[in-house]
């Protein structure tokens, strides 16, 4: 059965002393394609996914990598998997070709020399390859540490946060990588607090104080959420935020660049409460419910953090 | 005014942040209060720079009442402890060469009667020379002790042999190093101390700074194991050995003039076997510091009992036992007697059998302890 899956857990407990950083979470992948994982910052992604590949003891529950389990078989599941930490984790004293090359050494991957040097052509960096890699930007630095995680060919790539504080052209082009990856075979798993991002998964894994929330693809996690949104532009919607989000049945409100969304879940109420604010400058519409109004609903819904701490 | 009022409160600031973040660090609170007052018990009792109580050999080849009563005057002396008596010169012979006693006391058939007679017959003291300084009060202290306890001795008929000179002629024989020169004991005791300072500080901080640069998350998500990190990185650290061995051994020979006189190829194993424990030892402490830091401190309070207990500064015979037992823990106390024996004493590898396999036996346990420090995951 696990065949299938490139990620078969069950019930994953991680506690570091008393404090649980992980409450129980199923996940079963199927190989080839692209999961986002999504939580609030301490939600437990990172943690999971150490677990996953056998950075981390698993303090209960079972599972199986690539078939392997992750108790007792990380060796092997490191010799198949590619994990991109959240942190730039490569030697920033040791150039760009160094790092690829002590990669390509420990992976005993074959034509040492030819490997490294497609693969900075790959990059764009081969005329850079003599720099050290501290000296590149964060955009470069993303794209270094997922061409070296990458270079083994593993069936399951791993990324913890991989476009977190680049800049946009970056993540586009890093994305594109991705799907690329994905197309050649790769089973990816991405954590990602970008909404966008995880438009472009095949499926999303929503995680909240250390237990899944919600699973699926994005228009059903949308539908799931059961929100109605209503979009006000105009000059004077500023002044009406406060107002409206103490009104009955108006579950939040959020700006969304310069207009305002108002969501909940039953319309009458809404309608009620957008009436009762008119203002002259302000049109109301109904769009779409986006995944962010769904994610915020649904975090409110998942209460408050029941995890216990030291 | 307020300038220096505003001044202070910044110093205030600052002075405030450092406090906690001192406290915060129990391993720095510990070197700065706990660790000077075990040094200064430790090191206060165990160092003593006018050593007694060393061992001795005594060959005593006839047994008369003169010869007992010097015998017994230097056994009271505190100064030699004879660890054994024997009228065979056989079983004397290479006690020196293998550091077992630091001297050997002969007094040779018919001493008494020509003592009667008048003839100042000989009383040999040869002593191991390679540390000049255990030697010396022993030495110096030996005609005293002999000629006053003769005295009571040599009473009637004899009295008129304790007038002048002594009736006795005691010779010394210096061994090893005749002119009695320092530097002959501390150069190759040096090669030790530079190699364990250096290699084990630089392997200390081996792990810890994959840790605290964060590149230990990487390291462990790829496929290399733990016996084969430490291998890696311990392995420059042997040329680095090399090196250092061939630049002190020169200048121990171009500056110092000391002797080499026994085999190269020894010396050869015995180093290669230090620098391995050493190596062991520092990556031990890299798995166990957390920080940079930490693995730094560990070092320092690894290297102050090496020189200071292993016979290194002050003769290791002429500590209390229970500093010796501590001593014989430290890979410096078995290399010195590897290094000096080697090339001072023509050592042959039978006789330094014992100080090679108790480093072997030190980086068995170095490695062990650093296998299960060894962190597999980021707990």
């Amino acid at each position: 059965m696990s065949g299938d899956y490139a990620i078969d857990v069950h019930g994953l407990v991680k506690r570091f002393g008393s404090k649980t950083a992980v409450a129980g979470v199923d996940i079963q992948m199927p190989r080839g394609e692209v999961w986002g994982f999504l939580g609030p910052n301490g939600s437990g992604k990172t943690t999971t996914i150490r677990m996953i590949c056998g950075l981390l003891r698993v303090s209960e529950g079972t599972g199986q990598c690539l078939g392997y389990d992750i108790q007792h078989d990380a060796p092997r599941i490191r010799e198949l998997t590619g994990y991109m930490t959240q942190k730039f984790s490569f030697w920033t004293d040791m150039t760009i070709r160094e790092n690829l090359e002590f990669v390509a050494r420990l992976y005993r991957l074959p034509h040492l020399h030819q490997t490294v040097d497609e693969t900075l052509e790959t990059l764009g960096l081969t005329h850079r390859q003599h720099q050290l890699s501290g000296a590149l930007s964060g955009g470069w630095k993303q794209r270094l540490a997922l061409a070296a995680v990458t270079m083994h060919d593993p069936k399951l790539l791993l990324l913890d946060e991989p476009t977190a504080g680049v800049d946009p052209q970056a993540r586009r082009d890093f994305w594109d990588e991705i799907h690329h990856l994905s197309l050649l075979g790769m089973t990816v798993l991405v954590s990602t607090h970008y909404m966008d991002e995880a438009e472009r998964c095949d499926r999303i894994v929503y995680l909240a104080h250390g237990e899944k929330i919600i699973e699926g693809r994005v228009p059903d996690v949308i539908d799931r959420s059961g929100l109605l949104t209503f979009r006000g532009e105009g000059e004077g919607v500023r002044r009406l935020a406060d107002a409206i989000k103490d009104e009955p049945g108006v579950e939040h409100v959020a700006y969304f660049g310069s207009a305002l969304h108002v969501s909940g879940k039953d319309r009458a109420a809404i309608q009620v409460a957008l009436d009762k604010h008119q203002a002259q400058d302000v049109s109301w519409s109904e769009v779409r419910t986006s995944l962010e109004d769904a994610f915020i609903a649904l975090s409110a819904e998942a209460g408050e953090d029941k995890r216990v701490h030291a | 005014m307020n300038g220096l009022l505003r001044s202070f409160g910044r110093i205030w600031a600052v002075f405030m942040k450092e406090t906690v973040q001192i406290r915060r660090d129990r391993l720095t609170f510990a070197v700065m209060f706990g660790i000077p007052i075990i040094q200064l018990i430790l090191f206060g009792y165990a160092i003593n720079m006018n050593p007694k109580h060393l061992p001795a050999a005594l060959l005593v080849e006839e047994q008369t009442p003169i010869v007992r009563t010097m015998v017994h005057s230097l056994r009271t002396s505190d100064y030699y402890d004879f660890v054994m008596q024997t009228d065979d010169p056989r079983k004397t012979g290479d006690l020196l060469a293998r550091g077992e006693v630091a001297f050997v006391v002969s007094v040779p058939a018919g001493f008494t009667r020509k003592l009667v007679r008048g003839e100042h017959p000989q009383i040999l003291i040869e002593a191991d020379a390679t540390d000049p300084s255990a030697a010396s009060g022993a030495v110096a202290f030996a005609q005293t002790i002999l000629t006053d306890a003769l005295r009571h001795d040599l009473k009637g008929p004899l009295a008129n042999l304790t007038g002048g000179p002594p009736p006795f002629d005691l010779v010394v024989h210096q061994m090893y190093n005749p002119e009695a020169k320092t530097s002959y004991n501390i150069v190759p005791g040096l090669l030790g101390v530079i190699l364990t300072m250096t290699l084990v500080m630089m392997t200390a901080i081996a792990m810890t700074r994959e840790s605290e640069q964060g590149t230990i998350e990487n390291l462990l998500a790829m496929p290399v194991k733990p016996i084969e990190v430490m291998l890696g990185k311990i392995l420059p650290y042997v040329a680095v050995g090399a090196g250092q061995t061939v630049l002190i051994l020169l200048a121990a020979q171009v500056l110092f003039d000391v002797p080499f006189i026994g085999s190269m190829w020894i010396l050869f194993l015995g180093v290669s076997v230090f620098v391995l424990a050493n190596l062991a030892l520092g990556f031990t402490f890299s798995t166990i510091a957390r920080t940079q830091m930490q693995a730094m401190q560990l070092t320092f309070f690894f290297f102050l009992p090496s020189i200071l207990l292993s016979g290194f500064m002050f003769p290791f015979r002429g500590m209390p036992e229970w500093a010796q037992t501590i001593g014989e823990v430290l890979p410096l106390t078995h290399f010195l007697r590897i290094v000096r024996g080697v090339m001072l004493k023509d050592t042959s590898l039978a006789q330094l059998q014992s100080p090679i396999l108790a480093l072997c036996l030190f980086t068995a346990v170095a490695v062990s302890v650093a296998m299960l420090r060894y962190r597999r995951t980021l707990d």
